[in-house]
């Protein structure tokens, strides 16, 4: 899986390993979780007003598309949550959920 | 005790802070930044190593000066900063703020709004994949993570915006596929006049688009994006000359100009008014910001007049506030602010709002981002229930999503108005409801210490 972001800059920051429906994934500190994410993968989460996947709009916590889930605790505003090293993240809902 | 409270940590918000602080007050300043800085002037995350001067171009030495003056009126105690804090409802003279700790009161005398604004959106058929993001999000994303929204980015739309981030990733080495401007150059030139105004900004725009060279085209019409189950795979558009084009793509970033953001203005009760030259609502103020009692607007969230004009904006705010209350107060600058006016009229000239391509779009074409609601949709319930916006909602979902219509209700607008043959004034505006952001139930049910109340400490 090719991520949909490329770093052009700033790639010298410390690693920060986090997992994406369980599987170990690395970004750098510093990085929102949308940035964690989307440069390892296409996209945040499943989509839920249609087929389409979704992976953000406008990067700046105001449309709320960036959504996305954990193993525990609360959902995400991906675009404005830095990644914290261990967080385990989820594209579809917990199994938990109701 | 005078309690001023400010919401918004951009250009404008950060001179109403410093202006008030000047005169003895402290105000509180709250923020969903982590960082002041607002959307343009946006900092990157600590341990980022890249200079001002690659960060903020010719404009770094006024973000340099602005980060510099907040973190001194906050090091200095001279104002109550509130960062990563959201304002999600107000009523009877209390803003209900969540931030790191929870759903927090903060009663106020006086409030200033400097919210900003947001990317003025125009639906593309196939907007909805995964991978089409607004223009503010792909500078965003260079500027304060360093990276870019893809390997081949189509940048599309209109707005002085358009030919800025197109440069800005250029530099950076991103690859840039097309910049594809809604505007004619008809249009465009035709507006000089008043882009005359400020003849440094204008020859500097037009410097950076002519470095564009092919890769900018103007007077163009996006037809649809075309997208498999990962993302964009290829922008189809017209020419000026209506000649057929096709760009592959892995990532669209579209915005046509800016569009206010209002919705804490509306909550606080300034008054709404449908502005035809800049295809959106927009408070009513007077000149010094004043919308209602105690209440003051500043910045975009009140004209687009840009970052400068913000600057200038958020002083008259904080002015007018010091005024109403009887202080001493600096004298106000009103004429460059009409120099700044006649500039940003001449942007919402050159750059239009795409309303008849929008209120032309197919009946399949999705309209509402969050809810996956078509424009064909839209028209049925309009024939049934008539064309009120808040009608048109409740029975469509068309602008009920997360984002609460920031990104499609101009749009549902136009397509409304479109269908019925009114006026888009006529067609009237969702109603601003609370919360302004999305808030956990958790954070409603525990009910705040009476200690952790945000109060401002008034005149020192
Ligand atoms: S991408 Fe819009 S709120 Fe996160």
């Amino acid at each position: 899986m090719t991520g949909r972001l490329v770093r052009l800059a700033e790639k010298g920051r410390l690693p920060v390993r986090f997992t994406l429906d369980g599987s170990p994934f690395q970004a750098l500190a510093g990085d929102t979780v949308l940035t964690a994410v989307l440069t390892s993968a296409r996209s945040l989460r499943a989509g839920d007003a249609g087929p389409e996947r979704r992976a953000g709009f406008c990067l700046m916590g105001a449309c709320q598309d960036c959504w996305i889930w954990q193993e525990d605790g609360p959902r995400l505003r991906a675009c404005s949550t830095p990644v914290a090293p261990g967080m385990r993240l989820l594209s579809q809902p917990p199994e938990s959920w109701p | 005790m005078t309690r001023v409270v400010i919401v918004g940590a951009g250009p404008a918000g950060i001179r109403a802070a410093e202006t008030l602080a000047q005169a003895g007050l402290c105000p509180v300043v709250i923020d969903e930044g982590a960082r002041a800085g607002g959307q343009i002037y946006r900092r990157p995350p600590e341990g980022f190593t890249r200079p001002p001067t690659s960060l903020y171009g010719s404009e770094a030495a006024k973000a340099v000066a602005l980060h510099g003056c907040f973190d001194g009126l906050v090091a200095q105690g001279r104002i109550d900063h509130r960062p990563e804090s959201s304002v999600v409802a107000i009523r009877d003279g209390v803003l209900h703020v969540l931030g790191p700790v929870g759903l927090l009161p903060c009663p106020f005398d006086r409030l200033i709004l400097a919210t900003g604004a947001t990317d003025r959106l125009a639906p593309v058929p196939g907007w909805q994949a995964p991978g089409v993001f607004s223009l503010g999000a792909a500078q965003i994303a260079l500027k304060a993570q360093g990276v870019a929204l893809g390997r081949r980015i189509v940048l599309a739309g209109s707005g002085p915006l358009l030919t800025l981030v197109a440069a800005q990733l250029q530099a950076a080495g991103a690859g840039v596929a097309a910049v594809l401007d809604t505007a004619p150059l008809g249009a465009q030139a035709r507006a000089l006049p008043l882009l005359a105004a400020r003849p440094v900004v204008t020859l500097r725009g037009l410097a950076m688009r002519a470095r564009l060279g092919r890769l900018y085209r103007a007077g163009v019409t996006l037809e649809r994006i075309e997208a498999d189950g990962d993302g964009p795979t290829a922008l189809y558009w017209r020419d000026a000359r209506g000649r057929a084009r096709e760009t592959p793509c892995d990532a669209v970033a579209l915005g046509w100009h800016l569009r206010s953001e209002t919705h804490l203005a509306e909550l606080a009760g300034a008054r709404l008014v449908h502005d035809p030259l800049w295809s959106q609502w927009r408070p009513g103020a007077d000149p010094m910001g004043r919308a209602g009692a105690g209440l003051y607007l500043a910045g975009d969230g009140l004209c687009l007049l840009g970052a400068d004009g913000a600057e200038i904006a958020g002083r008259l705010a904080a002015i007018a506030c010091l005024q109403d209350l009887g202080l001493p107060h600096p004298a106000p600058d009103l004429r460059r602010l009409r120099r700044l006016h006649r500039f940003a009229t001449g942007l919402a000239r050159a750059f239009p709002y795409p309303a008849a391509g929008v209120a032309a779009l197919p009946d399949s074409a999705v309209i509402c981002r969050c809810e996956g609601i078509t424009a064909g949709a839209l028209r049925e319930s309009a024939a049934h229930g008539g064309a009120e916006a808040n009608r048109v909602k409740s029975l469509s979902r068309g602008g009920m999503g997360r984002c609460q219509g920031r990104y499609c209700q101009i749009a549902v607008t136009e397509i409304l108005a479109a269908a019925t043959g009114i006026a888009p004034a006529e067609a009237g505006r969702m109603r601003a409801q609370a919360p302004a952001r999305p808030l956990p139930v958790s954070a409603c049910l525990a009910d705040p210490a009476p200690s952790q109340t945000i109060l401002p400490s008034g005149r020192r």
